[in-house]
């Protein structure tokens, strides 16, 4: 049983940096219906920036944490400008083949600048475990989980209570009724990829004591994250959070009570198993075209 | 310009428009033939990879490009039929059976893949066809009792009716090539029939291909057969040529390759695919000579100019130092691809068009000619 | 018995009645239009026929056979062909391949024979390529054969869509409003077209319209529907000036 509550915690921890890479990837899809393969590689790095502000130049851990999300938010604006919206409209599989062209470039220009080692980051919260009788929880891992809890309210707000939210979710309904109603779909999608990247970041930075920072980190993760946004139903944000945590926990799961190896396929098994039953995920609608 | 002049319903049917296509198709064809004979043992062991990424490629575009189904989980059917032709080689089959009985393996296994794809389209096919390819490298890293595991397999030479025929011979390229141009010329001959109007029709309209009386499953789980055999017998012609497979080498990597082929050789088409696999192929030793012989040049360049011995010397050790850093191979194709989607979305093969066509409107070609119309934004989730 | 019959046909979706108890029939050989204001469920009965819907109840039956439930890709088979409203061409292909893509039902060959290109796929393909000059020449395609459909405008696209049906020689052929979007002259011809679809080549028509001058140009008989249900049935003249259809035109 503590077993149990000991691995589900790690999963639900693990699966919260899957849900917020799945967080980036619905939200630029919600508003572009671009699937960008180089959302892992946004959030690798993020984790590197802040490896360089709080490692590097041993800036204060919160301080290069801002540093780092707000570079790469400008990163992602710079990323959106330059590789997506000069084909904005055009066929999905374009798309999907300029954003794995970015994650290539991003990876091999980071494994340059700052090699091919594993990085940490050290923490405010790296150490310490929370003791609750004889369950004992790392803190990184608590840490993790909560500030997913921050961030997806963060969103929450941010898209229901603020006029520029609410401008984002009419855009990303029907993108051309919102420029005839005079929304600037342009400046929109730009700043719907600085937030996906700056969600990113935060995956990068919370998941630096867990795993370590290295080049190809986005892509390993970019991985399990893309199974989570598909579970969820790609284009739910709720979805793909839950999305993140089920696929952390089956993980985690099949890595303790199953033989070796059932670790890194059981997700997308399940992944497979959910497509057949409900082929548009767990929280997707079914939309057909009308003829 | 050639004006075509149709006065028989075979002039639609037949396999090129007109008689020059038999002429410079048999030109290509003899060059190809003497190739062993003129060009280095290197550039021969890198033209049979051109044929069997090619023949890989060929067999994805029928699938992506003309029925419309994406994937990127090909690299797993290349491995089926891969180590389908190493497993039966244990126990001393004969070639012709193996390679007939990978094609048919993958193909069959491809149709299994096909049936639970049928409800799915755009995004989540790819995810399904990505989770496909990871289990797949996941069941040959573990079954070690079939694939050796990690370890992974000998391939022995290829013996062919008693003949011994090792993967650097004339012969063996010659076997890639057949298989190559026989694909191409099966490929060409769907096209001009039911099945291969049915593909397209499945990928511009499911709704109306259906109300025409095309069994759209069914259609589409032959699609995925069908490039699923060719590309198992890619794989056997894979494993023989590097006479080692193990899991490591038929990762999510290996897929993208094979998108990237039919995406810059240039979509829908089969020249595409045969360009793109040149392309692809040729990048290492590209990038090779580029490590080796640019610095070189660039310093003589330098000295040309008038810089002197020492400045020559540091720009040399600089630029092969940036040369030879790590990953910028990925770079390089991370760039190239980019720069592919964002300015020549027809690919390579769309080029060509273009500068054949500037040559016979000269000088009346106008830029506009190719200029692709900007749709606002075209959703694609209604569909 | 009646040559296609549609007996309690139902569609919902979730509270909405589409398609709400619709009985009809159509003889052989008849025009037989359906007429009615937006979101009457004009289309919906189509997409019910052509089984791009499965009804909420109610059953459809074609020569006597009840095909309720055959497959969406049988119903082709049996000779029932449609054009849709907002015209669902195969775009990136040319208009010889969509035409021959309606020739589909007729074709026997295996795949292995494709693959092959055997003799006996080659004749097949020159005995398709000759009937489908011939919907050619009846609709006066001949400049677009090569063309892409892509680039093609709206009145030409609609014929062509006409055209692929008629290519799968069809014995019943569902027009969704062949004549939206098409001027006064292309309405002419379409109009000229239907007629001689029934006169020469002996396909049954039921059409939905708006056009009401074509409705009385060509049909022999006329359903009118609002709300999914059937207001009137009739000559042309009857059911246009059926109290009920006025005022459901009248927006009462
Ligand atoms: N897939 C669907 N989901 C939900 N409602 C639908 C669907 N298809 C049609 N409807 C609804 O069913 C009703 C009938 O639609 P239908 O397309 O049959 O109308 P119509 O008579 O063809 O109208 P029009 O003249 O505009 O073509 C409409 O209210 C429409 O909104
Ligand atoms: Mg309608």
């Amino acid at each position: 049983m503590l077993d149990f509550v000991q691995q589900l915690v790690s999963g639900v921890a693990l699966g919260c940096v899957y849900g917020l890479i799945a967080l980036g990837f619905v939200l630029v899809y919600k508003a572009t219906e671009v699937v960008n393969f180089a959302q892992g590689d946004l959030m690798m790095l993020g984790g590197f920036f802040a490896f360089t502000f709080i490692g590097m130049m041993g800036l204060n851990y919160w301080v290069g944490f801002a540093g780092a999300v707000a570079a790469m938010a400008l990163f992602g604006m710079l990323a959106e400008r330059v590789v997506v919206r000069p084909i904005l409209g055009y066929p999905q599989f374009s798309i999907i083949m300029a954003t794995i062209g970015l994650g290539y470039f991003l990876r091999s220009i980071a494994g340059m600048i700052w090699g091919t080692d594993d990085l940490k980051i050290e923490t405010p919260f790296s150490q310490g475990v929370l003791r609750i009788g004889s369950l004992v929880l790392a803190y990184d891992k608590l840490s993790v989980i909560a500030a997913t809890m921050i961030l997806c309210t963060l969103l929450w707000l941010f898209f229901n209570k603020t006029t520029l939210g609410t401008a984002m979710r009419a855009s990303s309904e029907n993108m051309l009724a919102a420029y005839y109603m005079g929304i600037p779909v342009k400046r929109v999608v730009s700043i719907v990829w600085a937030i996906s990247a700056a969600v990113a970041t935060c995956a990068g930075v919370l998941l630096a004591p867990i795993t370590f920072i290295h080049s190809n980190v986005g892509l390993v993760l970019g991985l399990k994250a893309f199974p989570a946004a598909v579970l969820g139903g790609f284009g739910s944000i709720p979805g793909a959070v839950v999305g993140g945590v089920l696929i952390g926990v089956i993980e985690s799961m099949a890595g303790f009570y199953l033989p070796e190896g059932w670790k890194d396929v059981a997700p997308y098994l399940v992944l497979l198993a959910v497509l057949l039953l409900k082929p548009e995920g767990l929280f997707g609608h079914h939309v057909r075209k009308k003829v | 310009m050639r004006f075509l002049f149709k006065t028989d319903y075979e002039d639609d049917i037949k396999l090129f428009p007109h008689s020059g296509y038999w002429v410079s198709y048999g030109i290509l064809l003899a060059l190809l033939l003497i190739a062993p004979y003129v060009l280095s043992s290197y550039l021969m062991s890198q033209l049979v990879f051109v044929c069997i990424y090619a023949t890989v490629g060929v067999a994805l575009l029928i699938l992506t490009g003309f029925t419309g189904q994406a994937s990127l989980g090909h690299a797993a059917f290349l491995a089926i039929g891969a180590y389908t032709a190493a497993y039966l080689q244990k126990y001393n089959v004969p070639f012709p059976v193996y390679f007939f009985a990978a094609g048919a393996l993958t193909g069959i296994i491809g149709a299994m893949v096909g049936f639970p794809a049928l409800r799915l389209t755009g995004i989540y096919l790819v995810i399904a066809t990505i989770s496909f390819a990871l289990i797949v490298e996941e069941i040959l890293a573990r079954w070690e009792s079939v694939t050796n595991g990690n370890e992974g397999m000998r391939v022995k030479t290829l013996s062919l009716l008693g003949v011994t025929v090792p993967r650097d011979s004339p012969t063996f390229y010659y076997l890639c090539l057949a298989v190559l141009v026989l694909t191409i010329v099966g490929t060409l001959n769907l096209l001009r029939s039911p099945t291969g109007r049915a593909f397209v029709a499945i990928r511009d309209s499911e709704t109306a291909a259906r109300s025409m009386g095309v069994n759209v499953a069914l259609y589409k789980v032959k699609s995925f057969a069908i490039s699923a055999a060719i590309t198992g017998f890619a794989g056997v012609l894979f494993a023989h040529k590097l006479s080692f497979i193990s899991p490591e080498m038929f990762t999510l990597q290996l897929s993208i390759e094979f998108i990237i082929v039919i995406l810059i050789g240039g979509a829908f088409s089969l020249h595409g695919a045969v360009l793109g696999a040149i392309f692809i192929v040729m990048i290492d030793p590209f990038l090779t000579y580029l490590k080796d012989d640019v610095p070189g040049m660039i310093a003589g360049i330098a000295a040309a100019f008038g810089a002197g011995k020492a400045t020559a010397g540091s720009i040399q050790s600089n630029v092969a130092a940036f040369a030879s850093l790590n990953g910028l191979k990925g770079a390089i194709y991370g760039i190239i691809i980019v720069l592919f989607v964002l300015f020549e979305p027809l690919g390579l093969y769309g080029r060509w068009l273009k500068i054949k066509l500037f040559f016979q409107l000269f000088p009346l070609y106008k830029r506009a000619t190719f200029k692709r119309q900007k749709i606002y934004v075209k959703s694609e989730r209604n569909r | 018995m009646s040559y296609f019959r549609a007996e309690n046909l139902s569609l919902h979706f979730g509270g909405l009645k589409a398609v709400d108890a619709v009985s009809f029939a159509v003889e052989k050989g008849e025009i037989l239009s359906i007429i009615g204001p937006n979101g009457a469920g004009k289309s919906s009965i189509f997409n019910l026929i052509s089984r791009i819907y499965r009804p909420t109840s109610g059953r459809i039956f074609f020569e006597d056979q009840d095909i309720t439930e055959e497959p969406p890709y049988d119903i082709a088979k049996l000779g029932i062909a449609r054009t849709f409203q907002n015209i669902e061409l195969f775009e990136n292909a040319t208009v010889l391949s969509n035409l021959l893509v309606g020739r589909h039902r007729h074709s026997t060959t295996q795949l292995w024979q494709e693959l092959l290109f055997l003799p006996s796929v080659r004749a097949n393909e020159k005995m398709h390529r000759r009937r489908v000059e011939q919907v050619i020449e009846f609709l006066d395609l001949e400049p677009y054969r090569d063309k892409l459909i892509s680039g093609l405008p709206y009145g030409v696209r609609k014929v062509i869509e006409l055209a692929r049906a008629l290519c799968s020689e069809p014995k019943l052929i569902l027009l969704d409003e062949p004549s939206s979007g098409l001027n006064v002259e292309e309405t002419d011809d379409m109009s000229f077209w239907i007629r001689d679809m029934k006169s020469e080549l002996g396909i049954t028509v039921l059409m939905v319209e708006h056009d009401m001058s074509l409705v009385n140009r060509v049909s022999d008989r006329v359903i009118a529907l609002n709300y999914g249900r059937v207001l009137a049935m009739g000559s042309p003249t009857e059911v246009q000036q059926h109290p009920d259809v006025v005022a459901a035109y009248l927006g009462a």
